[in-house]
């Protein structure tokens, strides 16, 4: 490589070099805002603008959802699985909306309702569907199998009792 | 031995390297990337659309990853393509480098378009909104603004190896977007689900699922070269025209066909 090349090619690196460090350190600084949403243990941590709207996400916990009769209000927990957050919301949700699935929901935390925890109300619900792609049988026969390792373990555990 | 097989290779590089050669090879190349990717396309959407199962989460309409997850792929294939062609063009003073990153960046800018439009169409009834601002489709976004802009920037100046030369330094800075927009989505929370296929773990979709998706996947990367290709061949006559062997392709042509 003739000496000409040699000083281009530098160049080229340190242009790669000091706009991916210039990008580094702007995403760091900007870290907190670029995340999309928080997590029940995040704003129990404190972590959530207080009277400001933030998105809140997790899983809908199991045996939550519960509809109001009069009309389109749903109230359900959303859980990490280690904190849980009430939240109610109006309107229309989307279709992948159901308990176990990952959702976000935007809206405020709001003050306290009848049994003193603060709920979230949300103005929007989104689903945030998962990465695995599988046929239904497929997911069915996983099901199974977790169904009857739990009952090969409860089996084992009466065993050594 | 070795040494025989890099002298040779650094042989067929400058070969490919130069004009007339190039124009020579791709034009046989062509029809082959073609006619390939033409037959992986339409095996890959029957084989996505009538015969791979229905996802036990999304029903059908997880069928529009055969186009939005090639498409995305692509968007940042070509871009590498862009940066890489941007750098041995400043180094190495190739000129065929820079007409294949220009060559590259309409066909770039319209997977991108492709993959946030396929996106959207998605997420309007799977997440219930269109377009959020989340990591991965901004950078997404901004990948798309960096290929306009560098198609902006190329017509905008006038002096042809001017031009290049700044746009392939506009490529190199912009390629650290590839990164940040492969890893947005473990970096940062984001409503876009994490990676299915490319990660180091065993992907998560089904194998009857993933086949489909590979071959339209491998089809996009053929129709890619094939439409690279026949632009840069393009472009090599036109900065090429006051060469003789131009003129007699040129001449040699319009006589078969006249003839």
């Amino acid at each position: 490589m003739t000496p000409k090349r040699k000083n281009r090619l530098i160049l080229v690196l340190l242009i790669i070099v000091g706009s991916g460090l210039a990008i580094a350190l702007g995403a760091m600084a900007l870290k907190e805002n670029i995340q999309y949403y928080l997590s029940p243990l995040d704003v129990k941590a404190g972590k959530a603008p207080e009277g400001q709207t933030f998105r809140l996400a997790g899983l809908v916990a199991n045996d939550s959802v519960k509809r109001d009769k009069n009309g389109l209000t749903v109230h359900f927990d959303i859980t990490d699985n280690v904190e849980t957050i009430t939240v109610t919301y109006t309107g229309i949700l989307p279709d992948l909306f159901r308990e176990g699935q990952g959702i976000v929901a935007t809206g405020k935390l709001e003050g306290v309702v009848a049994d003193g925890k603060p709920h979230f109300m949300a103005e929007e619900v989104l689903a945030k569907h998962d990465e695995n792609y599988m046929p239904p049988p497929v997911q069915d026969a996983l099901d199974n199998a977790e169904k009857v390792n739990a009952e090969r373990v409860k089996a084992a555990g009466e065993k050594t009792q | 031995m070795i040494k025989a097989i890099i002298a040779f290779l650094v042989k067929v590089f400058y070969q490919l390297a130069s004009p007339k050669h190039f124009y020579r090879i791709a034009g046989k190349l062509i029809p082959w990337f073609g006619w390939f990717a033409a037959v992986l396309l339409i095996a890959g959407s029957i084989d996505g659309l009538f015969i791979a199962p229905v996802d036990y989460q999304q029903g059908d309409s997880y069928r529009i990853i055969f186009i939005h997850v090639p498409a995305a792929w692509m968007s940042m294939f070509i871009y590498m393509v862009m940066a890489t062609s941007g750098a041995i063009a400043l180094i190495w003073k190739i000129k065929l480098a820079d007409v294949i990153a220009s060559s590259s960046a309409p066909i770039g800018a319209a997977f991108t378009f492709l993959a946030l439009v396929t996106g959207s169409i998605w997420g309007k009834p799977m997440w219930g909104t269109w377009w959020v601002w989340d990591a991965r489709l901004t950078s997404e976004l901004i990948l798309l603004f960096l290929y306009l802009g560098y198609m902006a920037l190329e017509s905008a100046i006038e002096d042809p190896r001017a031009a290049a030369r700044a746009c392939a330094i506009l490529a190199i800075v912009g390629v650290v977007n590839i990164p940040i927009i492969h890893y947005s989505v473990e970096w940062w929370n984001t409503l876009h689900q994490g990676a299915t296929v490319s990660k180091m773990d065993k992907p998560s979709i089904h194998l009857s699922m993933l086949i489909p998706l590979l071959l339209m996947a491998v089809g996009f990367k053929l129709y890619y070269a094939a439409a690279v290709l026949s632009r840069a061949r393009n472009k090599v006559l036109l900065t090429e025209q006051n060469r003789t062997w131009v003129k007699e392709v040129v001449g040699l042509e319009s006589g078969v066909k006249h003839g």
